[in-house]
């Protein structure tokens, strides 16, 4: 299944956001989701189901102003 | 400004505390994380700044890496308090998405909220500010509006719920310091209670001097600091100039006149009894 990982086409074979995240080594990072341009709490990624073109943004702290 | 006459307003800059939100700080200095040389000279710089509250950012995670809990170990380490920003963000569906995962990453329900509506100036869109601010403290947050020194805009801030308002001083990046005295004093005077703090443009430490002069109740500064040749010694002067003018506004400053008084006494002056010549 082909989705958009922070703007990018991966070939993946999880079929929900958590099973994602552990596939990209994520599981235990300090990182906060979205699908498709809405937030999915890290309590729901279990539940949230993945679909072919499906757009996931995965994003980390980082210096700001 | 000053109750009590020779009270020592620097060294009682501790117990004039800024309160963001019932919450208060003795600093009234924040301080951006971005594009310091070095994360070891961030941290110096934040800790010779004497800033109690930093601002933070979300950004895209590439390859597995874990760069981003590098820097968010380095933040945790200095004890301050994280003010995450939507820096980017040019629609209000962006930066209520980018607010909501900053909430849970950092574990706040501060934000500092910017939508930008001009990429040359990344001048504030207000009318997306105001209804992404409107949103956002419908879901409990507290929100830090990065706007301009729209009257109008302020008031429609404070209506969706901002209890706090960041005027720019010009745009950010620049290093222009004030571009538009006029109004931001305006701004101060229509919304005396209401916590401002100048955001973005200030370029020396004297720009943050003259802003707390006006009675603004904070600077923000980033670029000023992390991009002098000695961040840490810029941050110490930051510091320093916000004490000073802090101090300055409390002590009560004479105003301005067109033209000259002398300051020394006229009377006694020697030979004030002859004719000019």
């Amino acid at each position: 299944m082909h989705i958009y990982v922070n703007g990018k086409v991966l070939d993946v074979t999880a079929a929900t956001l958590a099973a994602l995240l552990r596939e990209l080594d994520y599981e235990d990072a300090a990182v906060a989701t979205a699908l498709n341009h809405d937030f999915v709490r890290k309590c729901d990624r279990g539940t949230t189901p993945l679909k072919e073109g499906d757009a996931v943004e995965i994003l980390a702290p980082r210096q700001g102003g | 400004m000053a109750q009590d006459l020779g009270t020592d307003l620097a060294a009682d800059f501790g117990s004039d505390p800024l309160t963001l939100y019932g919450t208060k700080f003795s600093s009234r200095l924040i301080a951006g994380t971005a594009r310091y040389p070095s994360p070891a000279i961030l941290s110096r710089a934040i800790l010779a700044a004497k800033a109690e509250i930093v601002t933070v950012s979300l950004r895209r995670e590439s390859g597995g890496g874990r760069a981003g809990e590098r820097f968010w170990a380095l933040i945790r380490d200095l004890g301050v308090r994280v003010l995450p920003n939507t820096a980017g963000c040019s629609s209000v569906r962006e930066a209520v998405t980018t607010a909501q995962m900053a909430r849970e990453v950092f574990d706040t329900s501060w934000i500092k909220l910017e939508v930008i509506g001009e990429e040359d100036s990344l001048q504030p869109d207000v009318f997306g500010l105001v209804e992404a601010a409107s949103i956002l403290t419908r879901e409990g947050f507290q929100v830090f509006p990065y706007t301009t020194e729209d009257l109008v805009a302020a008031e429609k801030l404070l209506g969706a719920g901002c209890e706090v308002l960041m005027p720019w001083g010009s745009p950010i990046g620049s290093g222009r310091g004030l571009n538009n005295p006029y109004g931001l004093k305006s701004l101060r005077a229509h919304f005396p209670h209401v916590p401002l703090i100048i955001d973005a443009g200030i370029g020396a430490p004297s720009h943050a001097a003259v802003a707390m002069e006006m009675g603004f109740d904070a600077v923000l500064t980033n670029t000023a600091i992390a991009k002098a040749g000695d961040p840490v010694n810029m941050a110490r002067a930051f510091a320093l100039a916000v004490e000073a003018g802090r101090t300055g506004y409390r002590a009560d400053l004479m105003q301005a006149r067109d033209m000259a008084a002398p300051s020394t006494p006229v009377m006694g002056r020697a030979f004030s009894d002859l004719a000019r010549a």
